[in-house]
């Protein structure tokens, strides 16, 4: 069973004034749980729109949204429930941060379940480790941390209340190097522990390509694709059109396609170009 | 010109007075760096290495509190110049919203030159000038919320060419853009190396808009560690990632390939460069 | 809610009206309004209605816009129009049940006041619909200049107010930004009684506090860094230049007041 579907969604900015704007056109979508799902797509394309119906932050013109096997907005009451299923860290989520503790952020969410104390501490807890967090840092306001850091903090308070599915928009965008590593790695070793689902949005490709086992792209408010990562890379022509920069490594493997070279132009991550290179190479 | 933007030997620390006793943090530990008139100088580093701190003190921002530091002439320690050297040496920074004053985009474009006391004739000449060389000229009357980030940021851009300075440092101006408003920055930032004959220093996590640079300067805690053309600096792989830093795929491809034993260079920063050395040696080998 | 508000709004053109100074501009809505508290009659209030319409459609603002300003005051014109109708008891009694006594004069006064109230805004709001909110500040600035001399930091007021509405949009769109974000955390901001309402509130105040500082501590950067150094020697790239225009709108202006205060005195 899906953990997300949609049918038929659209959602409309401003119906019946002069600024109305189709931001999501009809999109159909069916993501299974446990998938690493990279999100591209130009700014003003649709997906912050997207991402933002599926934890009921906005609710569809038109068209279904089922999470977890059920209807979103159906009844009204059980909207905040299925919401905590969905975990979606907003980019820069370090300026969301307001308590007085690292601690006490992270448990907000958790607290807002309503668990009960010793959960909320066993998850506080947990969620610090998996984002590299030590027991000195819990203790420190929010305010007093480094960039990543607290960014780190921010994340783990929405990974705290444990979703099936968590959604980050552009989480490593403003960090160094070093920082988006750390940041990108942490989630990739959240998803290989948890086996939730995971969804990625992002302007780097070649994060998305590292990451995602499954891409998908918003163009122009509509759903240009939904596949494996490889033959999404296999249309770079038609995403460069679109004006989404592709990995330099799959330009690169693209060009020595064209000048004649026998070799797979699916190339999308430096370690499996380098193999083939070598493959060629040693041949 | 004589010092047009010289660093020697300065240290500065940052003092956190809330804490007792106050927590020092020396950010700067002995920089020694030079720029010349005309150069386009990208300068890497990780978060906290200090280079936010060191463009700081290039526009008197910070003043260092050991050795010397001369930009445009004048040492950055005498008063009587502050307003000259704020003029030649413009700053812009990461978030555009933050430095953006006023309500209509010239009017924002004229601030800089009425705190300056231009003739108003003149502040209108310039504004329009300027306006026109980040190609924002047709917004002249729109409000800057209602643009885009890499609009917004050419708004700062132009502000600051408005005061016609010889140099602009800028702080990470593209960390906060999508890949098109990147593109728009970066070919505005070019534009006014190539045509306009100004400076740039840019500080940036991208190494792809370093490697456009002529020369790029590498700071790791407080001190400068490497200053070269990008095809050297970023032929350093092993050590680039030692202090957290990364470099252009294709240049990282090379390596590995040179590493396993191949013929290939490991100076090759461009896409070009790399499937011509790609090319080169697929036909020598096979 | 927020985006409702069209007071402070600007749009842009090239009328008689966009095109006057700004800072007799600001005298004209001042006599306006002092048109408006002179009148004592319904033919008086008629002249000060006849000459914001007139001004309106030589503006070439959308008539729409005018009824749009008027939409956030709605509640105040019910509750003046409640409030005089129900406490004005001289007059002929038209309706009266147990202590509710409803007059003539009653329902004359209200609409006298709401139709008061209705031209105030509407004369006002033509002012911000074509004056850019800087050209406004300016003019204001200068309009207070004499006040230097007393040591009152003209200057940096207009400078405090025109950073403020450069800001305003930026944090509005900042706070729901962090709303959706703690809503997405689970944060319940619409159920519970006051205190918890107010309660629900710190996650979304102290972040938008927070962020706040950091902006000003940049912009303040910026500004330093564009060699602000506060109103000594600064120069204005629009200068504000009066004109043949300014001179005609004062007559037309005084001729609207001397009728107004004619009728007064005629008892019209």
């Amino acid at each position: 069973m899906a953990i997300i579907k949609t049918e038929n969604l659209t959602y409309v900015y401003g119906e019946g004034t002069p600024f109305r704007k189709v931001a999501v056109d009809d999109v159909n979508l069916e993501i299974e749980e446990g998938e690493m799902v990279g999100v591209i797509g130009h700014t003003g394309s649709g997906k912050s729109t997207l991402i933002q119906h599926f934890n009921g932050l906005l609710q569809p013109t038109a068209g279904k949204i089922y999470i977890d096997g059920e209807e979103l907005w159906k009844e009204k009451s059980r909207l905040r429930e299925i919401r905590f299923k969905v975990g979606l860290v907003f980019q820069y989520p370090e300026y969301q941060l307001f308590e007085e503790t690292c601690y006490k952020d992270i448990g907000f969410g958790p607290k807002n379940m309503g668990l009960s104390e010793e959960e909320i501490d066993k998850r506080v807890r947990e969620t610090a480790r998996l984002v590299g967090l030590d027991e000195r840092i819990l203790k420190k306001s929010p305010f007093e941390l480094s960039g990543g850091q607290k960014r780190r903090v921010a994340i783990a308070g929405v990974m705290a209340m444990n979703p099936k599915i968590l959604i980050l928009d552009e989480p490593a965008s403003g960090l160094d190097p070093k920082g988006r590593d750390k940041i990108l790695g942490l989630i990739k070793e959240y998803h290989q522990e948890k086996k939730n689902t995971v969804m990625l949005v992002s302007h780097s490709m070649e994060d998305v390509a590292k990451n995602a086992s499954k891409i998908l792209v918003m163009n122009k408010a509509k759903l240009f694709c939904y596949d494996e990562t490889e033959k999404v890379f296999h249309r770079a022509d038609e995403l460069t059109q679109m004006g989404l920069a592709v990995p330099q490594i799959t330009r690169v493997f693209n060009r020595l396609k064209t000048a004649g070279v026998d070799i797979n132009d699916d190339v999308y991550t430096l370690k499996y170009g380098t193999r083939l290179l070598l493959d060629i190479l040693k041949k | 010109m004589q010092n047009f933007l010289k660093a020697e030997r300065v240290r500065f620390s940052y003092v956190n007075n809330m804490e007792n006793p106050p927590v020092v943090n020396e950010v700067l530990k002995g920089v020694d760096l030079e720029i010349k008139k005309g150069e386009f100088v990208a300068v890497l580093g990780h978060n906290g290495s200090g280079k936010s701190t060191l463009a700081k003190c290039f526009n008197a921002i910070n003043l260092p509190e050991e050795g010397e530091v001369y930009a445009v002439g004048f040492n950055t320690k005498d008063e009587d110049k502050i307003l000259d050297i704020r003029q030649n040496v413009g700053m812009v920074f990461q978030n555009p919203d933050n430095q953006l004053v006023a309500t209509i985009v010239e009017e924002d474009v004229a601030f800089a030159l009425e705190n300056m006391g231009v003739e108003p004739k003149e502040i209108r000449r310039r504004v329009d000038e300027a306006l026109k060389t980040v190609g924002m000229y047709e917004f002249r009357e729109h409000a800057p919320h209602k643009l885009s980030g890499g609009q917004k940021q050419r708004i700062a851009i132009a502000g600051i060419i408005a005061m016609e300075p010889k140099c602009i440092l800028l702080d990470e101006p593209t960390a906060m853009l999508d890949p098109k408003g990147r593109r728009e920055v970066l070919k505005t930032i070019k534009k006014l190396n190539r045509e306009n004959g100004v400076t740039i220093v840019l500080i940036t996590h991208y190494m792809e808009e370093a490697a456009l640079a002529d020369r790029v300067v590498v700071i790791d805690s407080g001190q400068v560690i490497i200053d070269d053309v990008p095809q050297k600096v970023f032929s350093q792989v092993e050590k680039m990632k030692s202090v957290g830093l990364d470099v252009p795929q294709v240049t990282e491809l090379c390596w590995e390939l040179k590493n396993a034993g191949f013929d290939i260079s490991t100076e090759i920063i461009t896409e070009d460069e790399c499937v011509e050395a790609l090319l080169g040696l697929l036909k020598k080998e096979n | 809610m927020l985006k409702d508000i069209t007071i402070g709004q600007f749009f842009p053109g090239n009328s008689f009206i966009h095109k006057l100074d700004p800072r007799f501009k600001i005298v004209f809505t001042i006599a306006f309004i002092v048109m408006l508290f002179v009148a004592d009659s319904f033919a008086g209030l008629g002249i000060g209605i006849v000459f914001v319409l007139m001004a309106f459609l030589v503006s070439r603002i959308p008539f729409k816009m005018m009824l749009k300003s008027l939409k956030p005051i709605l509640p105040i014109i019910i509750f003046t129009s409640v409030l005089n109708i129900l406490f004005i008891r001289t007059g002929d009694v038209i309706f009266k049940w147990s202590f509710i006594i409803i007059t003539k004069q009653g329902f004359t006064t209200a609409a006298f006041m709401v139709i008061r109230i209705m031209a105030l805004i509407v004369g006002t709001s033509l002012l911000t619909y074509t004056t850019s909110p800087i050209v406004l500040t300016d003019a204001i600035e200068r309009l207070l200049s004499p006040l230097k001399k007393v040591k009152v930091p003209v200057h940096e007021l207009a400078m405090m107010m025109t950073i403020a509405l450069r800001f305003i949009p930026t944090l509005v769109e900042e706070t729901d930004k962090i709303m959706s974000a703690q809503k997405a955390r689970g944060a319940d901001l619409e159920s519970g009684n006051l205190i918890q309402r107010a309660k629900a509130l710190v996650p979304i105040l102290v972040p938008l506090f927070v962020s706040s500082f950091r902006r000003a501590e940049e912009l303040a950067l910026a500004m330093e860094c564009r060699c602000y150094h506060g109103g000594d020697g600064r120069t204005r790239m629009k200068q504000l230049k009066c004109s043949y225009r300014d001179f005609v709108s004062l007559l037309i202006i005084a001729g609207f007041l001397a009728v107004i205060i004619v009728f007064n005195i005629l008892g019209i």
